[in-house]
């Protein structure tokens, strides 16, 4: 198992200019981590379907690298995202996957099937260009940097520390958080997109 | 008597809508109503057909792509856009952008009686969650497209064209 602020901390010297969506409880961490928040995209708002969002963006901007943090549960509520970009082969699309086997912003009830399942084997025989499964910080600091210079699309499989919330959600600290039309409109200027 | 060719809903008349609004992706999943619409889309050069799995991945991956500086279109059936509830809800709606969503009017029928529940719940659907909309059926109908997007920019939001193709003119 892996910790985020860990498994983060492992991936950030190799980002470059890649614009990085993260998603879930675990993927939160990051906003502490990274270091040029100008790349940094929220796509949330619907459930499960920022995997497509972030797709799309990779679609939209094939010159440039686009890192997706998503999370199981997630995943499982739009799974077909696998065979949607293993359709169009977004060579610029790294998707990572933070498996935790829980919702831990519900509290920590486990996902349908959490200990024997393959979400990179699904990947991988839906049509990604290469998939990997890490359960260890070691082998994943030893092969991040190598995985994000091949052609994508990629999927990246980690076994993740449960960072579990069991307050209620009105009584949860928050840090401050860029709201999502804020990230779109720094990464519009910083890449020069125009709304048309 | 009505004249059935006069009533037809050309594929080629949408292709050109497209076009004339600056159309660059079409996010869809066919239906057997518009068999042939998506093979002439695969074959224009300046239009990228994305074949989503579940119709509320168009909205999401339309996101995306309006972000990216493209112009999508989703082009799914009512009874996907009831499935997408959410996802129109987060990824259009509260997004606050441009885009318009072709909907087959699957179950509609100009002069009958509505039996199937996919029609007579499309236009309260889209009521209930705020989104104009506009019924084409056929060829004359077609600027109504062009006003769907010049609203959806106006007002950064997403506006709904019904394609009601009671006489098949997509399916050749």
């Amino acid at each position: 198992m892996i910790h985020p602020d860990d498994m983060f901390q492992a991936f950030e010297p190799h980002r470059g200019d890649s614009v990085v969506i993260v998603t879930g409880t675990g993927g939160r961490r990051w906003r502490d981590i990274s270091t040029n928040e100008k790349r940094d995209l929220n796509v949330h708002g619907a459930m499960g379907q920022t995997s497509s969002a972030a797709m799309g963006f990779a679609l939209a901007q094939p010159n440039e690298k686009v890192v997706f943090f998503d999370s199981e549960g997630a995943l499982l509520m739009n799974l077909g995202i696998l065979a949607t970009t293993a359709g169009k082969q977004p060579k610029n699309f790294f998707h990572f996957l933070m498996d935790n086997e829980c919702y831990a912003t519900t509290g920590g009830q486990p996902v349908p099937n959490s200990q024997d399942i393959s979400y990179a084997g699904m990947a991988r025989e839906a049509g990604y260009a290469a998939a990997y499964e890490f359960d260890n910080l070691e082998d994943f600091s030893t092969n991040v940097g190598k995985i994000l210079e091949e052609t994508g699309p990629v999927f990246v499989a980690m076994k993740m520390v449960p960072l579990v919330e069991n307050e209620p959600i009105g009584m949860r600290k928050r840090g401050a958080v860029r709201t999502r039309a804020e990230t779109i409109r720094t990464i519009q200027e910083e890449l020069g997109i125009t709304v048309v | 008597m009505v004249n059935q060719q006069a009533a037809l809903l050309r594929p080629e008349t949408l292709i050109e809508e497209f076009k004339k609004n600056g159309v660059t992706h079409i996010v869809t999943i066919p239906d057997s109503e518009t068999n042939y619409l998506y093979e002439l889309m695969k074959e224009q050069p300046w239009l990228d057909v994305v074949p989503a799995s579940r119709e509320g991945e168009t909205f999401a991956i339309a996101l995306g792509l309006i972000v990216g500086g493209k112009v999508p279109v989703c082009l799914i059936q009512n009874t996907g856009m009831m499935e997408s509830g959410d996802s129109i809800r987060g990824m259009a709606l509260d997004a606050g952008f441009p885009l318009v969503m072709m909907i087959g009017y699957r179950g509609w029928n100009r002069h009958g009686v509505i039996t199937d529940s996919a029609a007579r719940y499309t236009e309260p659907f889209l009521i209930a969650m705020g989104i104009n909309y506009y019924l084409v059926e056929q060829d004359e109908d077609a600027p109504r497209i062009s006003v769907a997007f010049e609203e959806a920019r106006a007002n950064k939001r997403p506006v709904a064209v019904l394609v009601g193709d009671e006489y098949h003119g997509f399916n050749r």
